[in-house]
């Protein structure tokens, strides 16, 4: 399981495409608020959820299988007793990691997807990580745990 | 690999604060604005709906005074902080965004007097009553919570009482009736105590005294621990959409720290107490050596008490740095050691023989112990409450606020421990 600086950061650094699992097109849900917030940081945002066509610009698909690009991150915003079979979709498309959001933690389906070689995160928001460890958290007083004497990259 | 866990002095330089992106300065560059462009009208909607992070006026935030709360809120093992104009307001901050109309608060009776005045005064005036019992009771703690009690107020060094909390044991209780328990961590400093590592779950400071160390600015801080459950049913605000700010549900967005958020978006943008990024940059300054500086402050104080003991002029000494001390047991086990003796900080009182007269007398004798209502200076200072700040009451009332009619209370200072000491025992000469 993925929480140490550097791993995070190399996980966001070399990742490009987003699949997002159960994003909402409600803008004052989390899903949304940390879709967005990548999408603006220069991530592809993929929305996975079968009840809408299309959210922040991109097509929706309703299920990751569909998927007709590479993707990096397939980040988990499902209950934990539901994110096994998208551990094995994730693995099946070849995604590089597996990203379970806060409050979700199904160990067996991290276990799956590190077992098959992807770098797992779990109970972990995507966005908070991301501004931790490349600024813009520091700017809400919150303790980023980032003690370093090189200029912000 | 596995973050390191950095210590103390290494947070105390280093946390918050990495060299600036855009100009490389290695020190604290001091924001001086207002406000904070936005790139483009997306941009500002976004920042505005807080779905990016990013600094909009600095009544809210402001790179600055971000420093100085990642800072604190590291060195006490918290979650996130929110820096305010004064100790009062960081108060203040904490307990109008827990507190509404109908609730009611359980405190330790022996606070510093304006944490009383806020309670019993401001805040009853807006609905919310206070019960006060007796910090070093847990059965008065328990005994007085209520159905409609939201939360718990203690200080876990008092001043001036130097009364020592029993923080875990009054935590278990707060905890038992599901609400948070607030400490004051003024007088120890985070050096000396983390109250999150004991089971407080909101920690504030006027930083003012120990933090900033030189005596010059007004500030204070509210630390947010991450752990309390939000969702318990009891704390509705948290939870539902925001009236305050449309509709954001902060417990759910922002999780851990989403009392500080809620804090910051709800009650210092509304209330307006902000802190100068001046302000913030002296007390920055001063937190870099405040390891060092507690240690001596730890050092004389313990000289100090030592030396009061056995002089012939002095009745009694109050210091919890003492082995017989009532709280003696709970400093060593809730503070930090310093030079093999439990770190009691730098605040101790003591009673001249001969009352109010050689009281007066006393301070009115010393040289470079400095007379004023400060703690925390590198200069050591000394005050007799009875004919100050307690001069109202009449003896009755003074003793019952703790305040007997000898009773001097020195915050020592960094000066030469031999010089402080030359200087008590001239003073005691003088009250005779």
């Amino acid at each position: 399981m993925a929480d140490d600086i550097a791993t995070l950061r190399r996980i966001l650094r070399t990742s490009r495409t987003i699949a997002v699992v159960g994003l909402s097109a409600e803008w004052h849900r989390p899903s949304y608020f940390a879709a967005k917030y990548m999408q603006e940081h220069g991530y592809r945002v993929v929305p996975v959820n079968p009840r809408y066509p299309e959210i922040l610009g991109e097509r929706c698909h309703a299920t990751l299988a569909t998927i007709d690009a590479p993707v990096d991150i397939v980040d988990v915003f499902r209950r934990t007793e539901d994110v096994m079979p998208i551990a094995e979709q994730a693995i099946a498309i070849g995604a590089k990691c597996l990203w379970q959001q806060i409050g979700v933690k199904n160990e067996a389906a991290a276990a799956l997807a590190a077992g098959a070689g992807l770098d797992v995160v779990m109970d972990h928001c995507v966005k908070i990580e991301h501004a931790r460890l490349f600024g813009g958290l520091n700017w809400a007083g919150v303790n980023t745990g980032v003690i370093s004497a090189r200029r912000a990259v | 690999m596995a973050d390191r866990r950095f210590k103390p002095e290494t947070l105390a330089i280093h946390a918050g604060q990495i060299p600036d992106a855009a100009t490389g300065a290695r020190a604290l560059p001091i924001y001086q604005t207002t406000s904070f462009v936005f790139d483009n009208a997306d941009h500002a909607a976004s920042l505005f709906n807080l779905q990016t992070f990013g600094n909009v006026y600095s009544r809210l935030s402001n790179p600055t005074v971000a420093v100085l709360e990642e800072r604190v809120a590291a060195l006490e093992g918290g979650r996130a902080a929110l820096a305010s104009a004064s100790g009062m307001a960081a108060e203040a901050m904490a307990l109008l965004t827990l507190l509404q109309s109908g609730d009611h608060v359980v405190a330790a009776g022996a606070l510093y007097g304006g944490s009383v005045s806020m309670l019993a005064v401001n805040l009853a005036r807006l609905g919310i009553e206070t019960t006060f019992v007796d910090g070093a009771s847990i059965d008065a703690f328990a005994a007085a919570m209520r159905p409609s009690t939201r939360a718990v107020f203690a200080e876990s060094l008092g001043n001036p009482s130097l009364a020592v909390l029993d923080i875990a044991a009054v935590a278990d209780v707060a905890r038992a009736h599901g609400v948070p328990l607030i400490v004051d961590n003024t007088v120890p400093s985070p050096f000396l105590c983390n109250p999150i590592r004991f089971g407080a779950d909101i920690v504030v400071h006027s930083a003012t005294k120990y933090l900033g160390g030189h005596g010059t600015t007004l500030a204070g801080v509210m630390v947010e621990s991450g752990r309390f459950p939000w969702d318990n049913g009891k704390f509705p605000g948290m939870i539902e959409p925001s009236k305050g700010y449309h509709g954001v549900k902060f417990f759910e967005t922002f999780g851990d720290f989403g009392f500080t958020m809620r804090a910051r978006m709800e009650t210092l943008r509304v209330y307006g107490a902000a802190l100068a990024p001046t302000s913030a940059w002296q007390i920055l300054q001063g937190i870099e050596t405040l390891p060092l500086r507690m240690e001596r402050h730890c050092a004389n104080a313990l000289a100090v008490a030592r030396f009061l003991q056995s002089h012939p002029r002095v009745g009694w000494v109050n210091y919890p740095g003492l082995d017989d001390h009532p709280g003696h047991a709970l400093v060593a086990r809730q503070m930090r050691e310093v030079g093999g003796a439990p770190g009691a900080s730098g605040l101790l009182a003591f009673g001249v023989k001969g009352g109010l007269a050689a009281g007066v007398r006393f301070i009115e004798a010393a040289q470079l112990m400095s007379h004023l209502a400060n703690i925390g200076d590198t200069r050591t200072l000394v005050i007799h409450p009875a004919s100050t700040t307690h001069r109202q009451l009449d003896e009755a009332q003074q003793l019952a606020a703790g305040v007997p009619q000898d009773m001097v209370r020195i915050s020592v200072g960094l000066e030469h421990v031999d010089d402080i000491l030359w200087d008590i025992d001239q003073a005691l000469a003088a009250s005779a």
